[in-house]
């Protein structure tokens, strides 16, 4: 059966346009994603997170899912990308180049990072080597597809969701809060 | 599309991710490095509903959910960092090695010795001083 699905399909010789594309666009989320862990200069690591971010937000956007793909580049390039760099000015970091980026283990978190890369491309590409996904016909993740699907189908997760997302916002302004009183009560006990 | 394509780049990103998390000393640049790594399981999650056409969609739903639990995570994560480099002026994981908030936990281990040099009755001072500087 697999053999039968290789041989109705082109191989890897003869890409089409969408892989040529989603190649392209890889290549560049990669990079961007290891120069975001890899520089020295805090901001800019914030700035290349939001290439490889978006990046991933075009790779949706090729695997025809649409709503997603804006979700993506609504909630990670708009909020999540901004509210690391809040941090990073609110933790005073350097502006310039910071020498103390890595700590110490940068080795052997590199030699762990390889291991797990080679075993996870290497098996990935061992198990779907005959698989193909079909994206004719209409874009499964349009926002028509995922309204229909979300609201029909997994509504009381995303009522749960969205108590959790109210429980993240409470704690996070408890955690973040200046807490007057308990500091007069430690002075006081001291 | 092959699917080996989506699944591999999945996988080079969640491996760029584990090596920022590994590797990296700011707190934030840590943060980056999960999103990252979240990412790449919201790429396989899509491709994956997309090549098998589920008909609850449950690859993209699921991706919906953890990109919204992915914006909470950073939020309570944000707030944590900010909170512990009010308290210890530092965010560099590797030196955060206290887990109480005790007076030596309170200095970082580069500044130890000044900490010992100093006399006992003024190192609550010096705390003192931090905290007013910081309100």
């Amino acid at each position: 059966m697999t053999l039968a699905a290789a041989a109705a399909h082109p191989g890897f010789l003869s890409p089409t346009g969408v892989e040529i594309a989603f190649l392209l666009v890889g290549l560049a989320t990669f990079g961007a994603a290891v120069i975001t862990v890899t520089t020295k200069q805090l901001v800019h690591a914030a700035l290349w997170l939001v290439v490889a971010l978006g990046g991933i937000a075009v790779e949706y956007l090729l695997l025809t899912a649409e709503f997603i793909a804006w979700v993506q580049v609504l909630i990670y390039v708009g909020s999540v990308v901004v509210l690391l760099l809040f941090g990073l000015m609110l933790t005073k970091a350097p502006i310039g180049r910071s020498p103390d980026a890595d700590s110490g283990n940068r080795w052997v978190a590199a030699a762990v990072a390889v291991t797990a890369a080679t075993a996870l491309v290497w098996v990935v590409v061992d198990a779907f080597r005959t698989t193909w996904i079909d994206l004719e016909g209409p874009a499964q993740g349009s926002t028509d597809a995922t309204g229909e699907f979300l609201f029909r189908h997994w509504v009381l997760p995303f009522e749960a969701l969205s108590v959790l997302l109210l429980a993240a916002l409470i704690g996070a302004i408890v955690l973040s809060r200046k807490d007057r009183a308990g500091t007069s009560h430690r002075e006081d006990k001291r | 599309m092959h699917l080996a394509y989506p699944t591999v780049l999945a996988a080079l990103l969640f491996c760029t991710g584990l090596y920022g998390v590994l590797a990296r000393r700011n707190a934030i640049l840590v943060l980056m490095s999960v999103e990252l790594m979240l990412n790449a399981v919201n790429l396989n999650l899509v491709a994956f509903d997309v090549w098998l056409r589920d008909a609850l969609h449950s690859g993209q739903a699921l991706t919906l959910f953890t990109i919204a639990i992915a914006a909470a995570e950073i939020g309570i994560g944000m707030a944590i960092v900010l909170a512990v480099y009010r308290n210890r002026g530092s965010s560099d994981v590797d030196r955060l090695r206290d887990t109480a908030e005790t007076e030596a936990a309170e200095t970082l281990p580069g500044d130890e010795d000044t900490h010992d040099a100093e006399d006992q009755a003024t190192a609550p001072a010096g705390k003192a001083k931090k905290a007013e500087a910081t309100a």
